[in-house]
């Protein structure tokens, strides 16, 4: 609803709240964001939004990009990490506070998106709307550089994905949002393997998480479903900025 | 190209990503709750990094385990069946695109799905 995934929340709380080290903290969450993407995907399916074509596409580039952040991981510190982090949430808070609007296409289709078959029809108000996607380098870039930062982070990095596919490709947000959800989950399992091997992913840890997430966003659906969105919307991004500001305070200060 | 037949290869991953999920949550909820039953009042150390063993990091070894009945196992399992449900999504892809006869796509879909299996079996 907010447009961010659990892993923005739950890695400052186990990392600051309950002091576990970031690297299982990290697995967790990234256990978590395919329980979300994974649960979420359901409802999602039943509109019709999402490109399934788009979406493979682009998970060429997010799941490369989910190996080399996934690898980086290991090379750099946990302070950095932790700074990298702060930024990444200070920049997510920003975007779910800006709501997304259809830009208007305008120009000549791309002629690669063509032959890539990037488009699609969405149904609004009764008649289809069709759309073909722009600027499809600059996308397939963008989505390496946000599968490198879910791989090195342990979250989703939806906000970075939904930018590429608004901004560059020119989607209908609609079409953008629900297409993003399902990248999710592939790109964190990308680097799931990788964490796994590395031992980052500790069961008894992980546990309490992916269930406390299954079962909040089959809570939290409901309950947002009664409530104002703009209230949630500010609320949840002063939490984010906060809890940011503190992840790049105890990086820079060599606490993580 | 055909929109329905489309719509049917997304609704079917939907509705496989819905029954892994579900079928990921059980199992760890059972993990789990052994694992308490077990280990109820102790404390576990995760302020800092341990290496870990194999039991819960190699695939063949979370099956292992899981197969003892080891609670950790257990869980381990679960949580590769959650991981497991993006890859099928994929695999659903690969074939879906080779039935709809998109040679373009089924290969896209390979390169992701090859990608994927790299990250579970390369480094160990």
């Amino acid at each position: 609803m907010t447009g961010l995934g659990g892993g923005v929340v739950i890695i400052p709380v186990l990392c600051l709240l309950f002091k576990v080290d970031i690297h299982y903290a990290l697995g967790a969450s990234l256990v978590s964001v395919i329980a979300t993407s994974s649960g979420a995907a359901a409802a999602y399916v039943r509109d019709g939004f999402s490109n399934i074509r788009i979406g493979m596409f682009l998970e060429v580039a997010t799941t490369l990009g989910a190996l080399l952040g996934a690898y980086l991981t290991a090379k750099v510190s946990g302070n950095w990490i932790g700074v990298i982090f702060g930024l990444v949430l200070l920049y997510s808070a920003w975007a779910s506070l800006h709501k997304l609007h259809d830009v208007a296409h305008a120009g000549p289709p791309d002629p690669l998106a063509l032959r890539l078959d990037l488009k699609g029809s969405f149904p609004d108000n009764g008649h289809e709307n069709e759309y073909v996607a722009t600027h499809v380098p600059a996308a397939f870039g963008i989505m390496f550089g946000a599968g490198t930062l879910s791989g090195l982070l342990g979250i989703g990095s939806g906000a970075v994905k939904v930018l590429a596919m608004d901004y560059a490709m020119k989607l209908p947000f609609k079409v953008s949002t629900t297409t993003s959800n399902f990248m999710i989950g592939v790109t964190a399992a990308a680097s799931a393997g990788i964490y796994l091997g590395r031992g980052y992913v500790l069961p008894s840890l992980a546990m309490p998480v992916m269930l406390g997430v299954l079962v909040g966003s089959l809570v939290g659906a409901r309950v947002l479903a009664r409530t104002e969105v703009k209230t949630i919307r500010l609320g949840f991004a002063a939490v984010i900025v906060a809890l940011g500001a503190e992840m790049i305070f105890n990086g820079v200060t060599g606490r993580l | 190209m055909s929109g329905k037949k489309e719509h049917g290869l997304e609704m079917a991953m939907g509705r496989m990503l819905q029954i892994g999920v579900t079928l990921a949550a059980l199992v760890v909820l059972i993990g789990g709750v052994l694992y308490l039953a077990q280990n109820g009042g102790t404390q576990r150390d995760y302020r800092h990094f341990h290496d870990a063993t194999p039991a819960t990091t190699t695939v063949s070894g979370i099956v292992a385990s899981a197969a003892r009945f080891d609670p950790r196992g257990i869980m381990a399992f679960g949580i590769l069946l959650l991981i497991a449900t993006p890859v099928c999504r994929v695999i659903f892809g690969v074939v879906g695109f080779a039935v709809l006869r998109d040679r373009l796509y089924t290969l896209i879909s390979l390169i992701v799905l090859s990608v994927l299996l790299f990250s579970f079996f390369s480094q160990r």
